[in-house]
């Protein structure tokens, strides 16, 4: 359970989120919001990765301001740049590095990573360098590296984003094969679609909370007429 | 030498550990430096080639080793002639030679995360100077993986410059790809601490 409690974040002067307090005990949680209405710093505040300017982010019971590293540990989180997540040369190093502070023996920590590999159909580049793999591959293997490590949530910002169609469905029918508690922004809304809950971000506040079927239709009014921000948002 | 060309195989070599290659590395060059005749350089050679073959490898992977130092034969060559003669040249570059191609070599069939490991290793007494040996292997290894991801952007850079009409322009290749550098290092600092790194 994830769990915001009057949270408001400034990037110095500039306010971007304001007084959210909200609930996500969902399995499913999509995201969705204009450019810069504070998508990505809402979900970074899931990890830790921002710390709110006043109000408080728990997810199962950990603060993310106190237990920052052990939120870490419990949370994954996709990025749409999968060049940037990956840090080492070749394929099975980076799964591999995941798990070096895990302090696993070789043969369990082999054991996994090729067992990673083999879910998201990549053992056959083990060996292969990271940069030779398409698109499509290399987010896969960003996927890899944050699923190997079991986390019980994964945050996914804009995953399919760089993608092309084929990479991004790729990416999805994965992603939303996971057992795991997902929170995923994105501006595909067709991804979302039958979704349990999906929240709706305007300039930094929640407009619109509730399952995909309701929710899009009133995003898509939003985004198509300005003036259509005076209808009342369903709730 | 750690440019990430490794080469998956089977062989011996693969199989040896990166220590006992460092190793051997170390002893090979140190021989042909203490001795500086050109039957030890003739010997180096021999053993290099072939341990090359050992490995599976072709004479053009060597070739591709120590192709990098034409130039510097160039320079070399003429200087040694013209200092110590016809025999301190062959010494000379020929140490050169069998030095960086068994450094490939050992590049060609190690693992990334191999050498790293037995790097930790050698680098171990720096601790006491506050060193961190772990850190010092991350950062080689994510400069490893950054060749390409720059690379790529550098040629993005210039395509873009070229179809805006400003090929000429030295700005316009870097201050885009100062400003992209910038900010793959920005995610790449926040991917690292997701991933928990930073503790
Ligand atoms: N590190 C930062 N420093 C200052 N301002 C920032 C920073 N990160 C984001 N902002 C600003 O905060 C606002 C919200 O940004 P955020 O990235 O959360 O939006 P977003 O909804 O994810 O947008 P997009 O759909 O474009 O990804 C934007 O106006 C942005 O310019
Ligand atoms: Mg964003």
């Amino acid at each position: 359970m994830i769990k915001l409690d009057a949270v408001t974040h400034a990037y110095g002067e500039r306010t971007v989120l304001r007084d959210i307090t909200v609930d996500l005990p969902d399995h499913r949680i999509g995201i969705v919001g204009a450019n810069g209405s504070g998508k990505s710093t809402l979900v970074r505040l899931l990890n830790g990765l921002v710390l709110p300017t006043s109000g408080s982010v728990t997810v199962h019971g950990l603060d993310t301001r106190r237990d920052g590293a052990q939120v870490r540990r419990k949370v994954g989180f996709v990025f749409a740049d999968p060049d940037a997540q990956i840090v080492m040369p070749t394929v099975a190093e980076d799964v591999a590095f995941s798990l070096r502070r895990q302090r696993m023996d070789k043969a369990e920590a082999t054991a996994r990573v090729a067992g990673v590999l083999r879910r998201f159909g990549l053992e056959g580049h083990a060996d292969h360098p990271a940069h030779l793999l398409s698109g499509g591959q290399k987010q896969l293997l960003a996927l890899a590296s944050v699923l190997v490590t079991e986390p019980q949530v994964l945050v996914c910002d804009e995953p399919t984003t760089l993608l092309d169609l084929r990479n991004a469905r790729q990416v999805t029918g994965l992603i939303s094969s996971l057992p795991q508690q997902i929170v995923l922004v994105t501006h595909h809304l067709h991804l979302l679609e039958g979704w349990p809950r999906v929240l709706v971000i305007d300039e930094g506040t929640i407009v619109a909370d509730g399952p995909a079927n309701d929710v899009l239709p009133y995003y898509v009014s939003l985004m198509s007429s300005p003036a259509a921000t005076d209808a009342p948002p369903p709730r | 030498m750690l440019t990430g060309l490794y080469r998956p195989g089977t062989s011996v070599l693969h199989r040896t550990p990166a220590g006992a290659k460092l190793a051997g590395l170390l002893l090979l060059t140190t021989v042909l430096v203490a001795l500086r005749t050109p039957l030890a350089v003739a010997v180096g050679a021999a053993i290099t080639v072939v341990t090359y073959a050992v490995a599976r490898m072709r004479p053009k992977d060597l070739w591709a080793q120590v192709r990098p130092l034409r130039w510097v034969a160039l320079v070399l060559v003429p200087f040694q002639l013209w200092s110590g003669g016809p025999t301190a040249a062959i010494v000379v570059v020929g140490t050169l030679l069998v030095a960086v191609g068994a450094a490939g070599l050992v590049t060609l069939t190690t693992r990334v995360t191999e050498m790293l490991d037995a790097m930790l290793w050698l680098l171990r007494p720096l601790r006491r100077l506050g060193v961190d040996p772990a850190r010092v292997a991350l950062v080689l290894s994510m400069t490893i993986r950054a060749i390409p991801v720059l690379a790529a952007t550098f040629d993005e850079v210039r395509e873009a410059r070229r179809a805006r009409g400003l090929e000429r322009s030295p700005r316009a290749l870097i201050t885009p790809l100062v400003v992209r550098t910038l900010r793959h290092a920005d995610r790449l600092g926040e991917a690292l601490a997701a991933r928990g790194l930073d503790d």
